[in-house]
């Protein structure tokens, strides 16, 4: 078993083991949500938006968790309130602020004279470059996120599934969509060394439709989404040490291998799938 | 309620509302007594969802007053339940039948709180009440049309609610459903709820409500069930949607409201009225 030990023996791997596993399952959590708040391209703009506050705050030489929260939750408010306010659909909204904001962060970056391969490495995620206060910090936000969704589970689903009969119920509807929007924009922060700003969305939203395509219960759901969003980050990271190749990359294209898996096997879509059952 | 003097469960005074630009509904007066079991009738964009949203306090009023059960709307959240039109469901949702009555219960349970017994109880009867017992583990999606309104009905009565707000609550679903659904309505406001449902269905509306309220931009007349028996008021609620054939009017307007019509449903309203008005 000393392919599954040796690693173990580096810091940096383990560091990079926990973080990712970490950043696995909160992104599990809030992408099942996200899925079913159809939110799927919000979560790929957040993360885009989040770049010019890193390159910010390497500029400014602020801890890039500032930076990134504020550009991230910051955009995340703007697009909720111009939708609301614009008559624009929100996906044409999220279309202008992702690039804008990802131009932007592209020019700033172009204004630093010298190469910098931290700021790569936001972009492609490089879990093995995560130090012991990124970690402190990473898991902070964690217990933030995962502590919302805890207190708030119930008011979340019932305004995911039927918002209007939610709000007339008196649960505050829009404050909740604005809580979980800037729930999406931590998530991201949490996420970005890990797995940097491209491939973030797959963290999110691929445990949760694999979940979706097996499960008929949202306890269910959230439970696979769980359970892959832990899983494929340790098989990754492996793949990676010893393929020598991009981490963020493997995890991924590992849970995209998942999703692929339950697509063809699962039970209302797969090669083997029951007849389904309808009432009356 | 109990501790308020008897008072109007709803009144809407010289009330106005629209959407962007656009008035919906203008000088509306309506006053509807506690115990009542009250239709709303008129034609398609005639203001009959409209109305609803604005005593559940989903949209807000232009112009004009409006009191829900002594109080803004709003302020009294936890005593209605609004139930939307079935269009406005996504039921594909991982939930099954009794989660989805479960989350009746979810406002007054609180954040953080699970349900408790009372709670698991109140799904119960609720469940019991609609005839759904057997089929409460059903994903929400596997449930045909009479089932989903069972369901949802079932929600509304978990949250013991004083005021019912019901858009199409009996639209397109089987007779026997429609029966069964409309007993528990009655039963309900015999004791003392006020029940308010939109329908196209003038038939259903004349034999299962006590009183009716035509309305089309405006309140056109309230009275009894025989309200639509009345040809003056038919012909001003629903205008050239009318087809009389000898003494009988038939309106020509809802013959595409089903479970399954949202998306390929089409209006041809105009060519119906042009060529087949056959006016005595």
């Amino acid at each position: 078993m000393s392919f599954i030990q040796e690693p173990l023996a580096y810091e940096f791997f383990v560091r990079a083991l926990e973080a990712s596993i970490l950043v696995g399952l909160v992104c599990a959590v809030v992408g099942t949500y996200m899925v079913l708040r159809g939110l799927a391209f919000m979560g790929d703009a957040l993360s885009h938006s989040a770049f010019p506050g890193v390159v910010a705050a390497y500029l400014l030489k602020a801890p890039f968790y500032l930076g990134a929260t504020i550009a991230a939750i910051g955009t995340a408010l703007a697009i909720g309130y111009i939708t609301r306010r614009g008559r624009l659909r929100s996906d044409t909204t999220i279309g202008v602020l992702f690039a804008g904001m990802f131009a932007f962060g592209i020019f700033l970056f172009s204004t630093i004279p010298h190469y910098v391969g931290d700021l790569f490495g936001f972009l492609f995620g490089q879990p093995l470059g995560i130090s012991s206060s990124d970690l402190v910090a990473l898991t902070i936000l964690s217990v933030i996120v995962l502590g919302i969704v805890v207190v708030l589970w119930k008011e979340l689903l019932y305004s995911t599934f039927d918002p209007l009969s939610a709000a007339a119920a008196g649960l505050p509807v829009v404050a909740l969509e604005y809580l979980f929007l800037g729930l999406i924009g931590l998530t991201i922060v949490i996420s970005l060394q890990a797995v940097g700003i491209i491939l973030v969305v797959a963290m999110l939203v691929t445990p949760a439709a694999t979940a979706q395509l097996l499960a008929d219960r949202f306890s269910r759901m959230l439970a696979i989404a769980v359970a892959i969003g832990i899983v494929a980050p340790i098989i990754g990271l492996y793949v990676s040490f010893w393929t020598n190749t991009a981490s963020g990359a493997v995890v991924v294209l590992v849970e995209t291998a998942t999703f692929l898996m339950a697509l063809a096997l699962g039970p209302r879509t797969g090669i083997f799938r029951r007849r389904r059952t309808t009432a009356e | 309620m109990s501790d308020a003097p008897v008072q109007e469960a709803v009144v809407l005074d010289d009330v106005a509302v629209g959407y962007v630009d656009r008035p919906v509904l203008e000088h509306v007066d309506l006053t509807i007594e506690p115990g009542s079991l009250t239709a709303v009738v008129g034609p398609n964009g005639g203001g009959k969802s409209t109305l609803l949203k604005l005593i559940a306090g989903l949209i807000r009023p232009w112009s004009g007053s409006i009191t829900v059960l002594g109080g803004r709307p709003g302020e009294h959240a936890g005593a209605i339940a609004y139930v939307p039109q079935a269009e406005a469901v996504d039921w594909g949702f991982p939930v099954a039948a009794i989660d989805v009555v479960m989350m009746g219960r979810y406002p007054r349970i609180g954040p953080l709180r699970r349900p408790a017994a009372a709670d698991h109880r109140a799904v119960a009867a609720a469940l019991e009440q609609v005839g759904m017992m057997e089929l409460a583990q059903r994903q929400i999606g596997a449930l045909s049309g009479g089932q989903r309104r069972r369901i949802f009905l079932a929600r509304a009565l978990a949250s013991n609610p004083d005021l019912y707000l019901l858009d199409e609550p009996v639209t397109g679903v089987d007779n026997a459903t429609q029966e069964d659904l409309m007993a528990v309505l009655d039963a309900e406001a015999r004791a003392g709820k006020t029940v308010i449902a939109t329908t196209h269905d003038l038939a259903s509306a004349a034999q299962h409500f006590r009183s009716i309220v035509a309305i089309n931009r405006t309140i056109i007349a309230q009275g009894d069930a025989s309200l639509v028996l009345d040809a003056d008021v038919l012909l001003r609620t629903y205008g050239g949607h009318l087809l009389y054939v000898g003494e009988r009017a038939v309106v020509l307007d809802d013959a595409h409201h089903h479970d399954d019509a949202a998306g390929g449903e089409a209006h041809h309203h105009d060519d119906a009225a042009g060529s087949g008005r056959t006016r005595r």
